[in-house]
């Protein structure tokens, strides 16, 4: 197979764009789509401080990557979920990155602001552990952005992560969802900073590609609660449909952002409060984060 | 040849002198869903591998807590 652009040996072939590249016109590519993400959103400009969320897996450093290497004014943000070696891990993969690059990495501990770490909470709510995980990385990404004077967070989310994300708010009719899935959501409130996903252009096969390539020392093992997940099932349901149809996760996906959404957004209108305990954003009195350290604070007592 | 496999680590051999797509076709892993390595390189579906190759089928597939944002 030949690179579409050069016709050297190809390293990895796209078949939903019907091309194949080598590594550098591949590296090229995939820098491309990045920047056509932040221009058409305007996600953020140089001049602007932008607050990285890295967990140590491909998509976050990928991410970190590319926006160091672009010129932008990056920090990292690691939420340290207290997952036994797994976070030990991952922690130590985004600092040695950081180090190696001299970017700033600030660390936030979910144990310390909730009052346990993921395990426990998982414990503690009887819920699925990707819940009280996913809520605390939301809660804590906004708070440390506005402690810090970050305007904009930037999150490692890619093309299968948003197409199983709205595979599965589509599966349950959930339009509450679907007006709040973008690449760019805007600080709707004092309170809010913007969350932008660059990486929204590029599948999640690309960007292992790419962090192969450019030799990045990521994660790659699976977070061991992750096993079981949802959007795991999900992902791999899109992964058969774009293996019988090349193209199926970005149609899917994009055709809901062109044609879709807009009409979600225009239904969706939701009060935003601050919240009673801790003053950030909620649309109730207390918001979901204050109520589940107050759970995990009772039981662990 | 010698094929590694992720989330567990492990190892199977399966027949050289052909190509990537069809090792994956054999071991059912829909190509999407993994990178194919050959020492430290991408390797494309077409490309034969031999019997003395060793290749890493990486997955790239995470997930769990990346929901949507709930404000």
């Amino acid at each position: 197979m030949k690179c579409r652009k050069c016709g050297e040996r190809a390293s990895i072939e796209l078949r939903r764009h019907n091309a194949a590249f080598c590594t550098p016109d591949f590296l090229e590519f995939f820098k491309k789509q990045v920047r056509e993400a932040i221009r058409k959103h305007r996600m953020f400009t140089t001049g602007e401080p932008v607050l990285v969320a890295v967990s140590g897996g491909k998509d976050s450093l990928a991410l970190w990557d590319v926006l160091i290497d672009e010129g932008y004014r990056t920090s990292g943000l690691y939420l340290d979920l207290g997952i036994f070696d797994y976070s030990l891990e991952s922690k130590a993969k985004c600092e040695r990155f950081a180090a190696a690059r001299g970017v700033p990495l600030i660390v936030s501990t979910v144990a310390a602001e909730v009052g346990a770490p993921v395990p426990t909470i998982k414990e503690v709510t009887r819920r699925p552990p990707c819940s009280g995980c996913g809520l605390s990385k939301r809660y804590l990404m906004n708070r440390v952005a506005l402690e810090h004077g970050f305007p904009v967070v930037a999150t490692g989310h890619n093309l299968d992560d948003e197409a199983a994300t709205l595979f599965g708010s589509v599966m349950h009719w959930q339009t509450d969802s679907l007006p709040r899935q973008s690449p760019a959501l805007a600080a709707t409130h004092p309170k809010l900073v913007r969350r932008v996903k660059p990486l929204y252009r590029l599948s999640e096969r690309e960007t292992a590609a790419f962090a192969f390539l450019r030799k990045i020392d990521y994660i790659v093992d699976e977070c061991p609660f992750a096993k079981g997940a949802t959007s795991i099932a999900h992902k791999e349901i899109l992964n058969q449909m774009e293996e019988a149809s090349p193209g199926a996760k970005h149609n899917f996906l994009f055709g809901f952002l062109e044609k879709a959404r807009p009409a979600f957004e225009r239904a969706e209108a939701v009060t935003l409060n601050e919240c009673a305990r801790c003053g950030q954003v909620t649309t109730g009195t207390l918001c979901a984060f204050c109520k589940l350290a107050d759970q995990v604070k009772r039981a662990v007592r | 040849m010698k094929v590694v496999l992720r989330n567990p680590r492990r190892e199977v051999e399966v027949a050289g002198g052909r190509r990537v797509k069809d090792v994956l076709a054999e071991l059912k892993i829909v190509p999407e869903s993994v990178l194919v390595i050959c020492g430290d390189e991408l390797v494309t579906a077409d490309q034969v591998v031999r019997d003395d190759d060793v290749i890493e089928l990486r997955p790239v597939m995470s997930g769990g807590s990346g929901e949507i944002a709930r404000r």
